[in-house]
């Protein structure tokens, strides 16, 4: 892999890290309300999918969205704008942590309702087939997601049409607090996917190179013809579900083990191993992450709440 | 000026705006094959190809929301409801998807989906299948509900509705479509959120809409004879709500009757009672009275499921009563 694009992901991943840090501190101050749910440990999965996507290609999600966000390629000054309920924030401080989106980098969202935007993936796959283009879907859901009828209608109907989405299931092993085993009849997720006869592969969701490798496949597997296409990326959220999670459900243990997993550790290995950078190296960028984590809060901070007449701003296209 | 039934002007809408905007397709069950279940769409799938006619699952979730995604995605997709008590399962995807989409995003995205959703009782289909649910998606900003009662209007309100860059619920009474009326030839839309005058009158004004509109043109009719000429306006859309026929008309007859086929509770007709006595207080000479169905599951025995129904004589005894 090259130098520069290794480089490139370790930013990324730590720029995730340091942003949702920055948003769980700006929380416990009371400047983000309603519901938080932290990234924080699956960073590989959202960078090294997103590494593999033309910028045609579609990005949806549901409510853990920050880092789709920011990989894309969304201003972090207009995402923590949102997050602090601001008017410049990438949703005009209308939708918040759970619905973020920057269609200019084709990312459509952030959704909170477990399941409800598979059937959009799914939808825009169908204008992308219909419109004779190439680009394909990446349609990121968690695991709790796959108990619900929206996504086996929706994978159903993907396959009835054969429509160019990949269905990529960031299994974090906990549906809020209730493992895979407890909530899914069927906890290996490749297996779901074969109830509608569409290939499906696990990835190791810690490791960013194998991530990438895997989404780049995938799409060219859709380009020679096969679509739908599925995957199962495994990986763990090292915080709680949202911020006030009380984190009985798993062992301190169990939380240690994955940690020695971290994505972000795993990637710097390989990179000194590599010789691609050294430690100085890597701590540069870290400080300029910093930098920007520092320039996107105070662009929120300095920014103003919406304007009151902004309630009733958007609610139609057409008057 | 042609008499066509109302599943006529539909079809010819569909066909005449599929013919003029390729992006413009239809998604449902059994509307390619099989023609539709009301037929609205038959030979479709013959003119337009399966690409455009599109026949789904058995999956109302799915219908819902792969309409939304297509929208988002710059097409202008028609998703049929084979009825609207199937639209139940859809209901996250309409109200928390299609209706929020725009606004939540700050208007980074349109939702220019069409549901068609035939529905209403009077048929024998049971409790299940004969709801008139039309207030339960009118409750929801963001999403424009029209139900047309007259083959020029729901042919005119079909070309609004494919055409607005808003998500649209679009309901058709089941009992409608087999009614006549002058539609004339040509390209017109009938503009979302404008109620009409159909009938004019002093005596008491009549608020309908659907299939509660030809209700209150047969009560009209027949209280004309006695001599009381009621004037009869319809709603046409749900939301938005257009009062301005209906406060002008109250503002002229003093007392109103207002005629739905759903339940009398936390109906359509609560919601225009409410504005009458907000905006039109000073003009109020009797209690405002409400025709509605009987607060009960509708069930299938024909003469019990009548006996739920709004009917004519229902509605003119209403009149009687303020008169």
């Amino acid at each position: 892999m090259d130098k520069a694009i290794l480089l490139d992901w370790y930013r990324q991943m730590v720029l995730v890290r340091r942003f949702e840090q920055k948003c769980a501190e700006l929380y416990q101050l009371g400047k983000i309300g309603g519901f938080l749910h932290l990234y924080i440990g699956q960073e590989a999965t959202a960078v090294g999918s997103i590494a593999a996507r033309r910028p045609q290609d579609h990005v949806i999600t549901a409510y853990r969205d920050h880092a789709h966000a920011l990989v894309v390629g969304a201003d972090p000054k207009r995402l923590m704008a949102e997050l602090l309920g601001k008017a410049t924030g990438v949703s005009k401080g209308k939708g918040g942590s759970m619905h973020l989106a920057s269609v200019e980098h084709n990312y459509w969202g952030g959704y909170g309702i477990v399941g409800g935007h598979i059937p959009l993936g799914t939808g825009l796959a169908l204008a992308e087939k219909y419109k004779e283009t190439d680009a394909v879907v990446l349609c990121y859901m968690g695991d709790g997601s796959t108990n619900i009828g929206y996504f086996h209608e929706s994978l159903n109907m993907a396959g009835v049409w054969d429509l160019p989405v990949i269905y990529i299931v960031e299994n974090n092993q906990y549906g809020m607090g209730t493992s895979v085993a407890r909530a899914s009849a069927a906890p290996d997720m490749v297996t779901k996917a074969a109830g509608y006869a569409m290939p499906a592969r696990k990835v190791n969701g810690m490791d960013v190179i194998e991530v990438y490798n895997a989404v780049r496949e995938t799409i060219d597997a859709i380009h020679a013809g096969v679509a739908p296409q599925f995957l199962e990326i495994n990986t763990y959220r090292f915080e709680g579900h949202s911020m006030g999670d009380p984190l009985r459900y798993r062992t301190k243990d169990e939380v240690e083990k994955w940690r020695g997993d971290d994505p972000i550790g795993i990637l710097e290995r390989h990179i000194l191993k590599e010789n691609a950078a050294t430690k100085e190296e890597l701590e540069q960028i870290d400080d300029e992450v910093e930098a920007v984590i520092e320039e996107a809060v105070k662009f929120a901070e300095e920014s103003p709440f919406p304007a009151p007449e902004a309630l009733f701003e958007g609610i139609y296209v057409d008057n | 000026m042609a008499l066509i039934t109302m599943r006529q002007a539909i079809t010819d809408a569909l066909r005449e705006e599929m013919q003029r905007d390729d992006k413009v397709f239809i998604m449902g069950q059994e509307v390619g094959v099989w023609g539709g279940t009301y037929a609205v769409t038959r030979g479709f799938y013959d003119e337009f190809g399966e690409k455009r006619v599109r026949d789904t699952p058995i999956s109302e979730m799915a219908i819902g929301g792969v309409a939304v995604g297509a929208a988002m995605g710059g097409l202008r997709p028609v998703a049929e409801f084979m009825t609207i008590n199937f639209a139940f399962l859809a209901l996250d995807a309409i109200v928390n998807h299609a209706a929020k989409i725009h606004y939540m995003f700050g208007e980074q995205m349109r939702v220019p989906v069409v549901y068609r959703a035939p529905g209403g009782g009077g048929r024998q289909l049971g409790a299940t299948h004969s709801h008139t649910p039309d207030v339960i998606f009118a409750h929801f900003p963001g999403l424009k509900v029209v139900s047309p009662a007259t083959p020029y209007d729901a042919k005119g309100l079909m070309k609004a509705a494919i055409r607005t860059d808003d998500p649209v619920l679009f309901i058709e009474h089941h009992t409608l479509y087999q009614i006549r009326g002058e539609v004339p030839e040509g390209d017109y839309v009938v503009p979302i959120g404008v109620s009409d005058v159909k009938r004019p009158g002093d005596a008491v004004t009549i608020v309908a809409y659907a299939q509660g509109l030809q209700v209150a043109l047969e009560a009209a009719k027949q209280l004309a004879q006695e001599g009381i000429e009621a004037e009869v306006v319809d709603l046409r859309s749900l939301r938005p709500l257009d009062m301005g026929p209906v406060l002008e008309s109250f503002r002229k007859t003093f007392k109103a009757v207002i005629v739905e086929e759903g339940y009398r509770t936390f109906g359509i007709g609560a919601e225009i009672a409410a504005r009458l006595q907000e905006e039109g207080f000073d003009y109020m000479d009797a209690p405002v009275k409400r025709v509605a169905q009987l607060e009960a599951p509708l069930p299938y025995s024909r003469e019990l499921e009548q006996s739920a129904l709004i009917n004519a004589d229902r509605v003119i005894a209403a009149v009687k009563e303020i008169l």
